[in-house]
């Protein structure tokens, strides 16, 4: 695991930037919050483009402190901008050996090329390729920098749906095949809950929560004040089965099944789904007669009541994995829920994500 | 025959020059483009005179300050024996200044469309700043240099005013083609005159039509 420190204040405009962070960056740790929270300009800091006031230490390495700036091109960090920003004069087999000779390192060209399939693409300059063979060549220029840290800001927003559908499992492949942790800037919760292994969520120039996804996820709106985010859960599920008959796909949660449309996954694939607390049902008795299908059993752990609105957030356990459900303060009252009892959640809705490995 | 020195010399000139411009132009350009001070209009201002003064207001402030009784002139007098005025250095003096913004505000404007963008890039590969300039700045500004240096030589060989003043009319050092036609038809050798004139105007229009078409066309792939 590695480490990233930091304290930073940075004024840009009417906007400020405020950070104060300790985390361990292991995987994909997704830098996620609306736009305009700040992400992107935390990112830029890091790299060292934008000199914040304050302190930046990554690994034991200090980039910066009270009278010490490491410029960019000596921190090591890999950057993959939203726009590529591959080098227009040179063929894409030219950006790659232009951050190769400039590195040494483990990462072979041979390894880049393989893992990211930029072999049809070597020969072709930059500006006849498309947004998403951009991004892939940005990617490998960035990985044969040998970076111990590598940066990603919102790489896919200029994509389209399907060129991103394309993308993520490169992306999310990057940290196993190299070792290198990555930090990927995204407003998105369908990228977050694809790709990520740890969270850090920002809002208004500062860091408001920290950590592994699923517990940082499942908290992340709470004492958010004010915040439009949907809160919710990640939960991780492996592909069980398939049935041809009735189109559906089981996957199974903690020993429980569940079943959505189906979907093209191989057995025993691990994915993550997006639950929202607004589409969790509770119900104290297993229920009957439902047509939502997706049915699991867990011990209540919190329960929150949002005291000026009529609403309570209901924290269950379902096997070790956090659940998360928005109901009434009047149904907690009257269901005589409370923490430690059992109950039924109802899943009236899945956003289902393809996690690959 | 006609004699073919004032060509040679204006030639010389004109390559002398560009080649200074292209070393002196290239920190100031990039200074200008990259500049977020205050001062930045004034620098830009100065940079941009020698395009609206008359050549010999230029001309006469060159006289006076390169004359061997000026500090500038006598140090120059002092290291080399020689004096700056009607020579051929201090031709290329006033070359360097009379032609500074056909460098300077190509290269400042082609540095200024790159951005920060490719920099940043170059830096997250761990290229320096140097390294960076040099690897990627300089390629990608391929066009814009090829655009000042056209401008500066073209416009060094069409000089007069400053050339007159401060260089006069020595043959083989100071006596460029522009100078030569003036003295052509001074002397009323209309014949020499149209042969010069021709072969200035020819020239102008071929290196105007090549900035053109190149500025249009110009793709720069360097493997």
């Amino acid at each position: 695991m590695s480490a990233l420190s930091l304290d930073i204040r940075l004024q840009q405009g009417d906007f400020r930037l405020n950070a104060v962070l300790e985390a361990e960056l292991a995987g994909i740790t997704a830098l996620f919050g609306p736009s305009g929270a700040g992400k992107s300009t935390l990112l830029r800091a890091i790299a060292g483009f934008d000199r914040a006031e304050g302190r930046i230490g990554f690994d034991g390495l200090t980039w910066q402190g009270p009278d010490r700036f490491v410029p960019p091109h000596q921190r090591g960090v890999g950057m993959v901008f939203q726009d590529a920003r591959l080098f227009g004069h040179l063929s894409v087999a030219g950006n790659l050996r232009f951050a190769a000779r400039r590195a040494a390192g483990a990462i072979t060209q041979d390894t880049v090329v393989q893992a990211l399939d930029l072999a049809p693409l070597l020969s072709r300059r930059p500006a006849s390729l498309s947004g998403g063979e951009r991004q892939r060549v940005a990617i490998g220029r960035a990985l044969l920098a040998q970076p111990r840290l590598m940066l990603m800001d919102e790489p896919l927003a200029a994509l389209d749906l399907a060129r991103k559908a394309q993308i993520l499992p490169y992306i999310a492949r990057l940290p196993g095949m190299f070792g290198i942790p990555v930090l990927y800037v995204t407003h998105s919760v369908e990228e977050l809950a694809q790709i990520a292994d740890r969270l850090i969520a920002m809002q208004d120039g500062q860091i408001v929560a920290s950590g592994p996804l699923a517990q940082t996820f499942a908290r992340l709106d709470i004492g958010a004040g004010g915040s439009r985010f949907e809160g919710g859960v990640i939960l991780r599920a492996q592909v069980a089965g398939h049935d041809a008959g009735y189109r559906l796909t089981r996957l199974s949660v903690a020993g429980h099944e569940l079943v959505m449309p189906e979907a093209a996954l191989a057995i025993g694939d691990t994915v993550q789904l997006r639950v929202r607390a607004r589409d969790v049902m509770l119900a104290t008795a297993r229920p009957e007669g439902l047509s939502a299908q997706n049915l699991l059993a867990g011990r209540i752990t919190e329960i929150l009541s949002e005291a000026d609105t009529p609403f309570a957030e209901v924290f269950l356990d379902v096997g070790g994995q956090g659940l998360r459900a928005r109901v009434t303060r009047a149904a907690v009252d009257q269901m005589g829920l409370r923490v430690g009892a059992q109950a039924f959640a109802v899943l009236k809705a899945i956003s289902f994500d393809r996690r690959v490995g | 025959m006609i004699d073919l020195a004032p060509l040679w010399l204006t030639l010389k000139l004109a390559a002398v020059t560009t080649l200074i411009l292209v070393l002196l132009g290239t920190p100031l350009a990039w200074a200008l483009a990259r500049s977020r001070s205050q001062w930045k209009p004034v620098a830009e201002a100065l940079t941009a005179l020698p395009l609206v003064l008359p050549p010999t207001v230029i001309g006469f402030y060159l006289l006076v300050f390169l004359s061997p009784s000026a500090p500038l002139g006598a140090a120059w007098r002092d290291a080399t024996g020689q004096a700056l005025t009607f020579s051929f250095a201090g031709l290329v003096v006033a070359s360097c200044l009379y032609s500074l913004p056909f460098m300077v505000q190509p290269l400042q404007s082609a540095f200024e469309s790159l951005g920060r963008a490719p920099l940043e890039a170059a830096a997250s590969l761990r290229a320096g700043p140097w390294d960076a300039f040099f690897s990627v700045v300089l390629p990608l500004s391929a066009r814009g240099y090829l655009t000042a240096v056209v401008l500066s030589f073209a416009h060094t060989i069409g000089e007069f005013g400053v050339v007159l003043m401060v260089g006069g009319n020595i043959p083989g050092r100071t006596k460029v083609i522009s100078i030569a036609i003036y003295e052509q038809v001074e002397t009323i050798n209309y014949a020499q005159a149209h042969l010069w004139s021709a072969g200035m105007l020819a020239f102008a229009f071929v290196i105007l039509l090549l900035v053109y078409t190149l500025n249009r066309r110009f793709p720069v792939h360097l493997g």
